[in-house]
């Protein structure tokens, strides 16, 4: 493939990308209501900012919508680990094969499917022994969790397959017992990929709104879902404030996690580096 | 130690083999997702051979006192499915489905490829960068920026005012609400999941491999359709896989976007559920479609492990 | 290097048939070995022999499929890898990145329960012997390969265990590194007065190190002895090939008396005289195996009438300090023979094309039966 035509699709690949997200940004500084007709006389405004801010109801979905999702995360990467360890660390073991087809099915199961059902089963729980009682925070949870666990399990599990398992095993035989080994040894070395485990489960929960949909009772409603109800009824303006604010919230993050991650990796290769010319 | 003899090796090692809570490590996950993953699968499948019913939950019970009063049976009533077959909306549905997945695959395949390709030859600090670019849309909000192609594609949104004042159009064009617009919005939402395994798939070539062919005469052309592409097949088939079928059940894209005259399966889905509180055919569609995928699905599965135990060497 | 005495009344490792299949596979075959205190035992073999499964049972990652294994007297049957006596040195030296030298080597002082005082102690000084006191603070990757070398040694070391388990030891260093390190090693071994059992595939490692060796093929021990013992005298066809090169030629045996034999090999002119009896039937088969560096090469025919063969020179292979030679016999078979240069310009020095005679001393060769 030619050099100047691949790198022709990836600026346009790149546009594509980022021109909706840059017009919404545009926008949320537009006077007019008419979302998409920019009012040059009166803009740019922050009015938008502060109607989001005085929202009550997308403030407290959004209050929602973090508690869900920082409870999500936790659980799924406890959850994720375990099963990321068995899985790449137990060896054989009877049901590895059904373990591993029920932690990378969810990656691509359609949400409707993986929604529906555990609804049905909320629902068949609740006739049988009255738990959950209600439907809210803790079914939505519950089910976000189910569905973010797959991702966890895959994080953990590559990283664990990038090492070798000979640092466990020297430190079992230098005296350590398999709990001092996962403490001391494993979880220091899979810890990155157990921090960007919790924020991809984060992100996904904070991102759903078809799972939440069916599983959330009528009293609560996470921003995704009131942000969908809002947009499916045509584009409002503060939602270009929100997702204004939001870009800019990912976008520091992710850029200064970039950053800091490249320098580490600079330093890195520098003492390497060093330590081969010294020899020896 | 040879290749084979190291694999066998290891299979039949496992580090942490004999230790105690070992089972504990195993089982909770297991547990975890037998509850919540794999036994819902086994009522929705219940369900769907139940009827429906006035009643909260809206379906007949599934077990049901034999006639002469000594047991309970279980009822097994393949109403609902006579009826998606009786139906021709359920089926042009699928249909419509499973070609909008399979456009916008193409689509994200054809987009996707020479930026994966482009970045996985790009010098070692840009690409970093470049990653880094294709990510940052996918931890922003899904949804946020579906919503941004309606502004965008609206007739009097952003690119019908841009064409209008360029004198390029006379007219309006209506794009939103068309099938053209749930291709761009799957793609758009879609193309990360494709260039990532594209990308490190392409990422790990051994270039020598280009300089050989190109030595033994091949034309660039040549050595990228007989070296290059057979080699990323793998990385091919699991981006398309990753967005085939979650796209074959999508439901927002198709909400906010799409045609209101032909549904998507996931809307039908859940109209089924929410709008007609039918949860039995609710049930049924889902099993039918989840029985559509599960070749995909399980080839999907077969590249995962693969992949991972590649790591492991 | 020297050979050193061996104590044999000291039995420290004991290994009883022990056996370990993977599946289908046997890995190590019935294997019955006899460590003793003080040695370096190395297990020498290609690769897949089973060497490193047999040095992983002892270690406690493996568990043999039948048989068992001692460990100064104690079966190492139900003991876990944390409370054997042993300590391994890993082929990828297996150093925790996520800690400094000084904790990688602190680690299984730590996990004894020792005092933190009598910890740093221990470790400053097996940091000393190591030559690594002032690199204590540094990671792992701001290491070279010879000092991760000895990180790892130093970290086995330093929990002073009576037997350690060495996995391809010098397998990640440059050669020249490599030497000195061998060395470095005997030293430290005679110092500490540690036991050692190496796996290697490298036969001038396992030849420069050890006491013993113990050869594998196909997970079962083909022959144990001194360095000079496997090279000299191979017990059979499979040991005398895969430890330097050598010439063997079939035979049948047709004079076999208390203090010679003599051999009629078809591919050779003459008898073979071998200066010793061995036990073998009359007229039996057997093999004869001539070191290349044990054939004298010259213009001249030999005096005697028995060992000799003659030949032409097809190719010649200057190393540096000896030269090898290819000599194909007037029957057709082609030999190996090496010779030192010991001069640096020699004048009349054989070349390509040109007729040779070889000999040899009747205590050369070597007769396997098997």
């Amino acid at each position: 493939m030619n050099g100047r035509f691949r790198n022709t699709m990836l600026v346009l690949g790149l546009g594509f990308l980022y021109i909706p997200i840059l017009s919404m940004v545009v926008f949320s500084f537009n006077n007019s209501r008419l979302v998409t007709v920019w009012d040059a006389a009166n803009s740019p405004t922050l009015k938008w900012y502060a109607a989001l801010l005085d929202n009550a109801q997308i403030l407290g979905a959004a209050r929602l919508s973090i508690e869900i999702a920082a409870a999500t995360a936790t659980g799924a990467v406890v959850l994720g680990t375990l099963a990321g360890l068995a899985l790449a660390r137990f060896g054989p073991f009877r049901g590895r094969a059904f373990l591993s087809a029920m932690t990378t099915a969810p990656l691509v199961m359609p949400e409707v499917i993986t929604g529906l059902s555990i609804l049905l089963l909320f629902v068949a729980l609740e006739q049988a022994i009255g738990w959950p009682d209600g439907r809210g925070f803790l079914t939505i949870t519950l089910a976000h969790i189910t569905f973010c666990l797959a991702y966890v399990t895959v994080v953990v599990q590559s990283r664990l397959a990038g090492f070798d398992d000979s640092l466990e095993e020297a430190a079992l035989d230098l005296g350590a017992r398999p709990a001092t080994v996962f403490w001391r040894i494993t979880l220091p070395l899979i810890l990155p990929a157990i921090v960007s485990g919790w924020l991809l489960a984060f992100t996904l929960s904070w991102d759903d709104v078809v799972i939440s949909q069916f599983v959330a009772g009528p009293s609560a409603s996470t921003l995704p879902m009131v942000v969908f109800s809002k947009v499916r009824l045509g584009v409002s303006p503060d939602i270009n404030a929100l997702a204004s604010l939001m870009v800019l919230i990912v976008a520091v993050c992710v850029v200064c996690s970039t950053l800091w991650m490249r320098r580490r990796e600079r330093q890195r290769q520098r003492e390497e580096q060093m330590a081969r010319a010294a020899g020896g | 130690m040879s290749d084979a003899f190291a694999r066998l090796d290891r299979r039949a090692r496992g580090l942490l083999a004999r230790v105690r809570g070992r089972n504990l490590v195993i089982g909770i996950p297991y547990l975890w997702l037998l509850l919540f993953f794999v036994v819902p699968f086994l009522i929705v499948f219940k369900i769907s051979f139940s009827e429906v019913r006035l009643a909260m939950p809206p379906y007949a019970p599934l077990f049901e006192q034999a006639a002469d009063g000594s047991r309970m049976v279980a009822i097994f009533n393949l109403g609902n499915y006579g009826y998606l077959l009786t139906d021709s909306l359920y089926f042009s549905t699928f249909l419509y489905s499973l070609k909008v997945a399979a456009v916008s695959t193409l689509l994200c395949l054809l987009i996707g490829y020479p930026m994966a390709y482009a970045i996985a030859r790009a010098r070692e600090s840009t690409r970093n960068l470049l990653l880094m670019l294709i990510m940052l849309p996918f931890w922003t909000s899904f949804l946020l920026r579906v919503y941004a192609w309606v502004g965008l594609l609206k007739t009097d949104g952003v690119i019908n005012n841009a064409l209008l004042a360029a004198g390029l159009i006379d007219q309006p064009l209506s794009l939103l609400y068309t099938d053209f617009a749930v291709y761009v919005g799957i793609v758009y939402s879609y193309l990360p999941f494709m260039i990532l395994p594209l990308y490190s798939n392409l990422e790990k070539h051994d270039l020598t491999l280009l300089e050989a062919a190109a030595d033994l005469g091949a034309r660039p052309v040549t050595t990228f359709l007989r070296v290059t592409l057979p080699l990323s097949l793998p990385g091919v088939v699991a981006g398309c896989l990753l967005v085939f079928i979650p796209a074959v059940g999508e439901y927002v894209i198709p909400s906010l976007l799409g045609r209101s005259d032909q549904l998507m399966i996931g809307r039908v889905l859940s109209d089924e559920f929410f709008a007609n509180r039918d949860w039995p055919v609710a049930s049924a569609v889902a099993i039918v479609l989840l029985v559509v995928l599960l070749a995909p699905i399980m080839l999907f599965q077969r590249y995962q492990n693969r992949e991972l135990e590649a790591a492991r060497r | 290097m020297a050979e050193k005495q061996v104590d044999r009344t000291r039995e420290y490792v004991r290994i009883e048939s022990v056996t370990k299949r993977f599946g289908d596979f046997v890995a190590v075959d019935q294997v019955s070995l006899s460590i003793y205190k003080g040695e370096i035992f190395c297990l020498l073999g290609g690769s897949g022999c089973g060497k490193t499964t047999l040095l992983r049972m002892l270690a406690g990652f493996e568990m043999p499929t039948s048989g068992r294994i001692l460990i100064d007297g104690q079966d190492m049957a139900s003991i876990p890898p944390y409370e054997r006596p042993v300590n391994m040195m890993f082929q990828s030296y297996a150093l925790f990145p996520h800690m400094t030298v000084e904790r990688n080597v602190a680690f299984g002082l730590e996990q004894e329960g020792l005092p933190k005082a009598e910890t740093a102690q221990r470790v400053a000084e097996m940091l000393d012997i190591v030559q690594l006191g002032a690199f204590a603070h540094r990671k792992p990757h701001q290491l070279s390969g010879g000092q991760r070398q000895r990180v790892a040694l130093a970290r086995a070391l330093v929990k002073r265990p009576k037997l350690l388990l060495l996995d391809e030891p010098l397998g990640a260093l440059d050669k020249k590194l490599r030497e000195q390190t061998q060395f470095e090693l005997i030293n430290l071994q005679e110092k500490l007065g540690v036991t050692f059992i190496v796996v290697t595939h490298d036969q001038e490692e396992a030849m420069t190190l050890a006491t013993r060796i113990g050869v594998m093929n196909k997970g079962q021990i083909v022959q144990v002895g001194t360095p000079t013992d496997i090279y000299e005298f191979p017990s059979s066809r499979f040991v005398a090939d895969f430890i330097g090169s050598v010439n063997l030629f079939e035979g049948r045996l047709v004079d076999d008396e208390p203090d010679h034999v003599r051999i009629r090999c078809g591919e050779l002119e003459a008898p073979v005289f071998v200066s010793h009896g061995i036990s073998a039937a009359p007229d039996a088969e057997v093999c004869v195996a001539i070191r290349p560096e044990k054939i004298l090469m010259s213009r001249t025919p030999p005096a005697s009438g028995e060992n000799r063969a003659q030949g032409v020179v097809i190719e010649i292979a200057y190393m540096g300090d000896v030269s090898v030679y290819l000599v194909r016999l007037d029957g057709g078979r082609v030999v190996r023979v090496t010779a030192p240069n010991v001069e640096r310009h020699a004048e009349d020095r054989i070349v390509w094309d040109e007729r040779v005679h070889l000999a040899w001393h009747p205590s050369s060769p070597v007769v396997l039966t098997n």
